[in-house]
């Protein structure tokens, strides 16, 4: 019996620092997100949708870090990726399978990532990429207030962004954060949602004007909400035209988690 | 007592696995690639030695290529479907990964059972296609309908809608898959679709054919379009 007990101490001793180590790196940069109903650009029949309580990355996902977890997972290392996942241009920016190119910087998020690559990466995690609407959800605050849409000055900063070029060379962390702690959401680059290919729009206005469009079934319920939130429009038309083996100069990630830990499946 | 401590040990080894599913290996072959030593052309590979179109220099030598990346994968290329690794049920209740299908040429389109607009017109044009395919061919073509609606239509209702249109022969095949497992397989696809209400969707009308090793050879968007391309192309990757 003393035996056990002893055995059984000794394991405890042995591997809670890395259980607890292993726990806050994946801890220690999220924060809560309170859920609730909000009504998207694009919703669901136009109306509201309903966000549940999740944890977001603060940041986006680094060059650092993504550095790291290609060495621990070799199958998504610049020449070893498969064609079905990844476009040419993936990670064109680093110089071989571990190294960046000089011109970058290793705290600049990652971008030239496909959908399977960043999906891989929340994944092997334990986390998964955030839906649409709960990205939305968070990117509709502003410094101070849950939804700041209404507010001319937000949509005015937002836009100015677009107009600014480059920014994806930039550090993580330099905008200020918004309502929930989350930095980056605007201002640094594009992020990979897990369901982009649930926006249905092409980006060609001669296809989206029909309601009719033989391309989309039931694509007279796609209505957009508010056309006066030409930021977020902006957004939907990217992911609209995206595809998931894509990669960009200026498209990169970050991770979501739920609060209970069964739905993780459902995604 | 031995065993309780054992026990112990595996559970904490357990805990401590990633639960990333990391079975892909890479097989590395002895192919070489050739890149040209300044990149000029954003990390662009050659698998024959030359001269970079650009800057003009030799191309040199780079890492190993590596083709397959499943370890009982062969002969199956990295754009080839069959690396996906998701798990599905067809009409007649049995489980399948997609790689159980190699070996014939796929025709595949996305529906769901309760759709009351395009997805008839869409099972029409499958049915068209497969009127134009020479019956001596058709043993070595599978027709694919990949539900969209994976929270309703299991595999009982999935046989009641093959039977419902005629389509009960060995020749089709109806699949219901998992939420995430269907939505990689939708962006293999570049389809989109979006719920709408608990039993309406939205999604894009393409169908999709794949050679017998799995690799997209081409798609045809759209309702009631001329399938001609799409016939010509089944018959010119089916032996």
């Amino acid at each position: 019996m003393k035996k056990i007990a002893f055995c059984f101490l000794l394991s405890l001793l042995m591997f809670q620092p890395v259980v607890l180590h292993a726990q806050s790196q994946t801890e220690e940069a999220m924060v809560y997100i309170k859920g609730s109903r909000y009504l998207p650009l694009y919703g669901r029949d136009s109306t509201v949708v309903e966000v549940k309580d999740f944890k977001m990355d603060v940041y986006p996902v680094t060059n650092t870090q993504f550095e790291a977890f290609v060495k621990k997972y070799p199958e998504w290392q610049k020449s070893k990726a498969i064609k079905l996942f990844v476009d040419t241009s993936y990670l064109s920016n680093w110089k071989n399978d571990f190294e960046l190119k000089d011109s970058e910087q290793p705290n600049s998020p990652v971008t030239y990532v496909s959908w399977f690559a960043a999906k891989a990466y929340c994944e092997c995690q334990d986390k998964r990429l955030p839906t649409v609407d709960e990205w939305e959800y968070v990117a509709m605050a502003d410094e101070t207030t849950k939804d700041a849409r209404i507010k001319p000055s937000y949509n005015e900063k937002i836009l100015s962004w677009y107009e600014a070029p480059r920014s994806n060379e930039n550090s993580i962390g330099l905008n200020p954060k918004n309502y929930w702690g989350v930095y980056d959401l605007h201002g640094l680059v594009w992020e990979w949602t897990l369901d982009f290919n649930s926006v249905l729009i092409t980006g060609e206005s001669r296809k989206d004007v029909d309601k009719d469009s033989d391309l989309f079934c039931g694509s007279a319920a796609i209505n957009a909400t508010d056309l006066m939130n030409y930021a977020a429009f902006m957004r939907y038309a990217i992911r609209g035209s995206l595809k998931a083996k894509y990669s960009m100069k200026n498209l990169g990630f970050r991770c979501v988690k739920d609060i209970n830990e069964k739905t993780n499946e459902n995604f | 007592m031995k065993t309780f401590k054992y026990l112990f040990l595996m559970l904490f080894a357990l805990s401590l696995l990633q639960n990333c599913n990391s079975n892909k290996k890479a097989n590395s072959d002895n192919d070489l690639v050739y890149q040209c030593p300044m990149d000029c052309e954003n990390g662009k590979t050659y698998k024959e030695s030359g001269t970079c179109p650009i800057c003009k220099m030799d191309l040199q030598p780079l890492a190993q290529l590596s083709k397959s990346v499943l370890d009982d994968n062969e002969g199956i290329t990295d754009a080839s479907i069959f690396n996906l690794t998701s798990q599905w049920h067809t009409e007649e209740g049995e489980s399948i990964q997609l790689k159980d299908l190699k070996g014939k040429t796929l025709v595949v389109v996305m529906i769901y059972t309760s759709c009351k607009a395009a997805c008839p017109r869409l099972v029409a044009d499958m049915r068209h296609i497969e009127a134009d395919i020479p019956d001596g061919k058709l043993k070595d073509i599978q027709f694919v309908f990949v539900s969209i609606d994976p929270e309703n239509d299991f595999p009982e209702r999935l046989k009641a809608f093959a039977k419902e249109n005629f389509m009960d022969e060995e020749h089709w095949t109806f699949l219901q898959g998992t939420k995430s497992g269907l939505r990689e397989f939708a962006n293999v696809l570049s389809v989109k679709y979006k719920e709408i209400s608990p039993i309406d969707f939205s999604h894009s009308n393409i169908i999709s054919v794949f050679d017998a090793q799995g690799e997209l050879k081409f798609q045809q968007e759209g309702l009631g379009v001329d399938n001609t391309q799409t016939v010509a192309t089944i018959l010119d990757v089916t032996p």
